[in-house]
């Protein structure tokens, strides 16, 4: 049985005297323990959302949250805030894209992270701080006893988010749920929180899943990668098979678009045409078929379904990137 | 090989438009309400030189903090010069004020990071255009100006009829080709771009960069882009500065910045960038940097980056700060400049990296531009007293 079962996750926000607006569309996928699976796509495509309606932290009001979230068999969508509280922090842990915003500004670190101890543990309060220095350390703060009285502010950008890692450590989480864990820092940094998160997973087996718009991040990282595009996956694959060939347009026109450090110079960029603007409801066809070089008719009239190629890999695309092809652009 | 030696042996008058020599900007840091005591500076910039040459693309990378924007900026004059020259085709911006200043900014114009605070949002996009070629009286006329919208809405891929729009009415890269179009109202020469693309989506950004890349061709542009994203320098610019810390510590072409990268930490940037192939990534040996940027409002002594350097030898590298100097070796390029004692010791592998331990970074006086003023100061001083 896999860690994180979701299924049919469909989010829906609804405000009076406004048309109801699908941000999450029926979205499905497995995390199974000490795995790491990506939800890659731009902005507005679903994933914080998604990452958010896993975690319980929607608001009741104004957000519809349907399908199914199994996490060790227990569904989380059915349970109360109450019950939901206490899976938080224990069992799942989440780390934020903005960690100064994230963190409680008029408190030490090392009370949040004990706090986490606390509640969940039920250890005192001194104990809980002892644990927390060892935390601190663990994820590479220099001195942490110092770090413990501080405040976020007197932390870099890179040590802050250190802290927040450390406190959705603090009770050995089964899963991790990172949402841009790296976009605020520099790339040095980056680099740095990237290889602690790649080196946390491997040592306590937590399963993570990694949300990013970057696909470098998620080409080093992780062993699934979900493509998602207006809400929808629409693409699936282990993650060599997937970058090497690409086969859904969207994919594929991400990679061309993207500057590459290793590519020769010279070489144009191959944007994708349009922008999100663009796109049609899923209702209607497909929603990227406006901006798709490989339009067909069909994608205007026939909704596609995520279904598995003849390589295995899943698609929702009527008109896909011939393997052959995309090899050889991606690889040129 | 000798194609290459020969204009180096009589060289032709290379046409530089725009010369920056030992460009310093320190901005005060300011205590007390009465007083107004000046306690220290930040060495925003701090002994800068290059030359960025006309037609040319020169991208200046670097992480945030080390002074790239303000460089930039200053190169317009849009800051305040602590000491050293700009010299912009001739003219040196330095010592020029008021009018003369404000019509040599006819041929330099900026390009913003994000289009959306940097457009008005009440005035409709025909507004924007026209106010700069009133400012520098190039408004001849409804017709002629209206032509000229109307070819630089076509020059930036927008439609005519966005004219009578307002910037919230467009995309996020719809509204970074507005920002371009108003830069390319009054004909510049040099357009200064801060972090273009860096608040566009990846598929929007190749937009961005194709349009530049365009423009520069049909106009005859000369760019300075400045951006944190290596592979977007690398990809545009023709030459690139890796700077560090308020100084330039690696100029070179960019493709030769890429194969031979000189500097220690030019070498740990780029091996920090992910690259979207998982092939490459599984194999890639990273140069982890520890700790954070320094201060720069104390900067460490010697070469600035010897705090975090994997290479920091136990002579020189702390107390005498290195000159942006070429490396005497056949394989690299005379225009390939370093800042690095040991430059020529890294690239034979005499000297092999060693680990760091992290040092701790003092935030306390808020310093970064990205981290508010506001509180520090008053909360560190509570609990130290």
């Amino acid at each position: 049985m896999a860690l994180l079962e979701v299924r049919d996750l469909t989010v829906v926000f609804q405000r009076k005297g406004e048309r109801p607006f699908t941000a999450v569309d029926k979205v499905s996928f497995d995390v199974e323990p000490g795995q790491t699976v990506g939800l890659v796509g731009e902005s507005g495509c679903g994933k914080s959302v998604t990452s958010l309606a896993i975690m319980g932290l929607l608001p009741s009001r104004g957000a519809v949250v349907t399908g199914s979230v199994r996490f060790e068999g227990t569904e989380l969508l059915k349970l109360s805030d109450r019950q939901m509280r206490d899976r938080r922090g224990r069992d799942l842990g989440m780390v934020f894209q903005d960690p100064l915003s994230s963190l409680n500004p008029v408190i030490p670190i090392g009370v949040q992270v004990a706090e986490v101890l606390e509640r969940h543990r039920g250890m005192q309060r001194k104990r809980a701080l002892r644990d927390s220095e060892e935390l601190l350390r663990r994820v590479g703060i220099p001195d942490p006893r110092r770090r413990l009285d501080e405040y976020p502010h007197q932390l870099s950008g890179g040590m802050r988010q250190r802290a927040l890692i450390a406190i959705a450590l603090a009770c050995a989480p089964r899963l991790l749920i990172a949402d841009e864990p790296t976009t605020a820092l520099d790339v040095t940094i980056q680099a740095q929180i990237l290889a602690l998160l790649a080196e946390l997973v491997r040592d306590t087996g937590t399963a993570l899943i990694m949300i990013t718009h970057d696909l470098g991040v998620v080409a080093g990282l992780c062993n699934e990668v979900n493509v998602l595009y207006a809400g929808r996956i629409v693409e699936r694959g282990e993650r060599h098979a997937l970058f090497a060939e690409p086969r859904h347009p969207y994919t594929h026109g991400l990679l061309a678009s993207i500057p590459r450090l290793d590519a020769p110079r010279g070489e144009r960029l191959e944007p994708i045409r349009g922008s999100v603007s663009d796109n049609i409801p899923w209702p209607e066809g497909c929603a990227f078929a406006p901006r798709c070089p490989r339009q067909i008719d069909q994608c205007v009239e026939v909704t596609p379904e995520l279904a598995p190629d003849e390589y295995g890999r899943l698609l929702r695309c009527h008109n896909p990137v011939p393997i052959a092809q995309s090899v050889e652009e991606v690889r040129v | 090989m000798s194609a290459l030696a020969e204009p180096v042996a009589t060289p032709p008058a290379v046409d530089e438009l725009v010369v920056v020599d030992d460009l310093k900007v320190h901005f005060p840091i300011k205590r007390g309400i009465v007083l107004d005591r000046t306690i220290g500076y930040v060495y925003a910039v701090d002994g800068v030189s290059l030359t960025v040459r006309r037609g040319e693309t020169y991208g200046l990378v670097g992480e945030s903090g080390c002074g790239k924007s303000t460089l930039g900026r200053a190169m317009l004059r849009l800051e305040a010069l602590t000491a050293g020259s700009v010299i912009f085709d001739g003219v040196d911006l330095a010592s020029m004020s008021g009018e003369p200043l404000r019509r040599m900014r006819r041929r330099m114009q900026m390009v913003f990071q994000d289009p959306l605070s940097s457009l008005d949002p009440r005035q409709s996009v025909e507004s924007l255009l026209v106010e700069g070629l009133r400012a520098h009286g190039l408004d001849r006329g409804k017709e002629s100006t209206a032509k000229r919208l109307r070819e630089l809405m076509s020059a930036v891929g927008l439609p005519v009829s966005g004219l009578r729009k307002y910037p919230h009415e467009f995309s996020g890269g719809q509204r970074q080709r507005i920002g371009v179009a108003r830069a390319l109202t009054v004909e510049p020469d040099l357009i200064v771009a801060d972090e273009p693309v860096s608040a566009l989506d990846v598929s929007v950004q190749a937009q961005v960069i194709n349009l530049l890349e365009d423009l520069q061709e049909e106009f005859g542009l000369t760019y300075l882009v400045i951006a944190h994203d290596l592979a977007v320098v690398r990809h545009i610019s023709d030459r690139v500065g890796v700077m560090y810390l308020g100084g330039i510590v690696e100029e070179a072409a960019s493709d030769d910045l890429y194969a031979s990268p000189l500097h220690p930490y030019t070498r740990a940037l780029l091996s920090a960038v992910p690259v979207p192939d998982p092939v490459l990534e599984d194999q890639r040996e990273r140069i982890l940097l520890t700790g954070d940027l320094p201060s720069p409002a104390a900067p460490p002594s010697g070469c600035r980056f010897h705090t975090r350097c994997p290479w920091r030898q136990p002579t020189r590298c702390d107390d005498e700060r290195p000159a942006l100097r070429t490396v005497s070796s056949s394989a690299i390029s005379v225009e390939h400049r370093v800042a690095c004692h040991w430059a020529e010791d890294i690239l034979s592998g005499r000297l092999q990296p060693h680990s760091v331990s992290a040092e701790l970074v003092e935030l306390d006086e808020g310093i970064s531009p990205d981290v508010g003023f506001a509180g520090p100061a008053s909360v560190t001083e509570i609990l130290n007293g």
